[in-house]
């Protein structure tokens, strides 16, 4: 083979925000601004409630949906902790506008500062609003934080896409306080890091030592199809286990209501079960992307959240490896 | 939230251009494309179409938007370097050939397949630059072309970023790997072949990919073939479709590349392994 290849560096080109200023000021110039959907006409705010759900801690519950103009990306699960020093925050939405919602809501509801903020993971409904943030600590895991600068442009572009206006002025911001392990102590509140990953290549749980309640980040979903675009099941079935093995009075998923029996666990666990061992049968049988998106899901999961998307999703980010795992190797 | 695709961001950047590629052809449409053979009215509206009818498909004295060819495909695409599409056109008799095209994107054909032996129906994956419609041009043995139409929304940028394969040590080793098998019970061959399937636009890598790709009976006769352009995905995977009873229990699978490279591999049913 004379091809000479090398590691490249990504793709220069225009960034989805530059595309999209050049396609608002064409629209106008073509005076076809009448063909924009209302959506994207309206004024955006987020209303944002945070609830009670234990001793100092509170949660703004997101749509269990997928990102879109009409959402306007609140669609994940905020915590709030009570501390001497003022709030931490435990991830930050899905934009800058967001994240103001989100410090409004805190100075409201508490009449408290906050005092820092912790990211989950590096997807960007978890850290997107950290931009309003800056004056506090950020903390994260060591390998979030790099994977947030390395891929934030990335998500952004594509987020800018998805929520359009919603986003306007939304920089990405990473983490910059790395925890690992051990017990962060934050206004004399004690949260234990648990540095887990299969959901991403680098996972957080907290666990609030007063209350006994696990911030499960996306470890944990409950009635909202969980997302694939880089897991690894294998590690994310052994990331449930351990947190079931810190017997937490009650979970507080990334995405779904506050679970106080575990459910979140077993249901999470159940679908990527089912996920895995559908697309391997399916890999067994031939049958192509397409094929297996039209398949039917089983009713306890096609009533979750975001399904069907979600499902046709993880086709995409799965099954060219299962594929690859089950087909014969037919030429060496 | 993909319904109306001229209700998102990219809608309006797609429906900029067709605005933009219609002033175009007022000013100069004579010398852009020629003037077509039958004016047809796409159901799309996209502003590339009538280019495609005479330049691409070489402007047709017989051509017509058909539902008979129906594309399936995910409404957007969730990873730009890998769209899965299912195109059927078994409706329709006496198919020569299937010319899979996309009207907005650097290169606009993705491939020909020629199903010989084989139903007209083949599934594959491709890389995708931006939102577009996405066509199969069917061809018939009487010289007709039947259009299927549909549109994908994609972030983009497929076409034109480095394939995965350099991320890691082994590409080369594994170039040229065939995995794959054959349920002549249910009629149906699915393959993948490791290839970067290079496009030549993403910034110092040369187009490299594979060019032709074609299906032999055990004695040698063509079973069907394609013709393969630059946005076929990396490590091309299709899935050919037959009517039960007319597939053998092993075929050879034979390819080249724009390298020439030659790749060779004999696929089985699950019985004849």
């Amino acid at each position: 083979m004379a091809n000479e290849k090398k590691h490249v560096a990504g793709p220069a080109r225009m960034t989805r925000r530059k595309a999209m200023m050049l396609g608002s000021a064409s629209a106008l110039v073509m005076g076809i601004s009448a063909r924009l959907s209302p959506v994207y006409a309206a004024p955006k705010s987020y209303d944002l409630k945070p609830v009670k759900v234990g001793d100092g801690l509170w949660m703004i519950e997101g749509a269990t949906e997928y990102f879109s103009s009409e959402n306007g990306g609140a669609i994940v699960n905020c915590t709030l902790i009570e501390t001497t020093a003022g709030i931490v925050i435990v991830d930050t939405g899905s934009s800058r506008r967001y994240g103001e919602a989100l410090r409004e809501a805190v100075s409201n509801v508490t009449g408290l500062p906050v005092a820092a903020v912790v990211n989950t993971h590096h997807h960007p409904d978890h850290f997107f609003g950290n931009q309003v943030f800056k004056d506090v600590p950020i903390f994260a895991l060591g390998q979030t934080a790099e994977l947030a600068r390395t891929e934030g442009d990335a998500f952004s572009d594509n987020m800018y896409r998805l929520l359009g206006d919603w986003m306007r002025g939304t920089e990405v911001t990473p983490p910059d306080k790395v925890i690992e392990t051990g017990v962060l102590t934050i206004g004399g509140r004690k949260l234990r890091a648990i540095p887990l990953s299969g959901h991403t290549a680098s996972d957080l749980v907290l666990l609030d030592e007063k209350t006994g309640y696990a911030i499960a980040g996306d470890i944990a979903f409950l009635d909202r199809a969980p997302t694939t675009p880089h897991a690894n099941l294998e590690d994310w079935r052994k990331s449930l286990a351990e947190v079931r093995a810190l017997a937490p009075s009650a979970i507080i998923p990334g995405h779904g209501p506050v679970d106080r029996d575990g459910s979140s666990l077993v249901q999470t666990r159940s679908y990527l079960d089912w996920l895995e061992t559908t697309l391997n049968a399916a890999a067994n049988e031939g049958l192509d992307m397409v094929e297996i998106m039209e398949t039917r899901i089983p009713a306890q999961f096609a009533e979750m959240g975001a399904m069907p998307g979600e499902f046709i999703r993880s086709v995409s980010h799965l099954y060219p490896g299962i594929e690859r795992s089950v087909l014969p190797l037919v030429n060496r | 939230m993909h319904g109306n695709p001229l209700a998102t961001p990219i809608g309006r950047l797609a429906f900029c251009s067709t605005v933009a590629s219609f002033a175009l052809h007022m000013l100069c449409g004579a010398v852009l494309a020629a003037e077509p053979r039958v004016q047809l009215v796409d159901p799309l509206n996209s502003g590339n179409w009538t280019w495609t009818q005479t330049e691409i498909l070489g402007n047709p004295e017989k051509i017509e938007f058909d539902d008979r060819v129906v594309i399936r495909a995910p409404e957007a695409a969730e990873d730009s370097f890998n769209v899965p599409v299912l195109v059927d056109a078994t409706a329709l008799g006496g198919v020569e050939q299937i010319v899979m095209l996309v009207d907005y994107g650097p290169i606009p054909k993705i491939l020909t397949y020629w199903p010989g032996k084989a139903e007209a129906k083949v599934s594959f994956r491709f890389k995708i630059d931006q939102a577009t419609p996405v066509r199969a041009a069917v061809k018939l043995e009487d010289g007709s072309w039947h259009i299927g139409s549909r549109v994908i929304d994609a972030g983009g940028g497929g076409c034109t970023a480095p394939a995965a394969a350099y991320a890691s040590d082994d590409w080369e080793e594994r170039l040229g790997e065939v995995r794959g098998m054959l349920w002549p019970d249910k009629g149906r061959l699915r393959m993948v072949i490791s290839h970067p399937m290079d496009t030549g636009l993403a910034d110092g890598i040369p187009a490299f990919f594979i060019q032709d790709l074609e299906i032999k009976s055990s004695d040698g006769e063509q079973v069907a073939r394609f013709e393969l352009h630059e946005p076929v995905n990396e490590d091309p995977a299709f899935t050919l479709y037959f009517d039960k009873g007319r597939l053998d229990d092993k075929v050879t699978v034979r390819a080249r590349d724009n390298n020439g490279n030659r790749i060779a591999g004999e696929l089985r049913s699950r019985l004849s392994q």
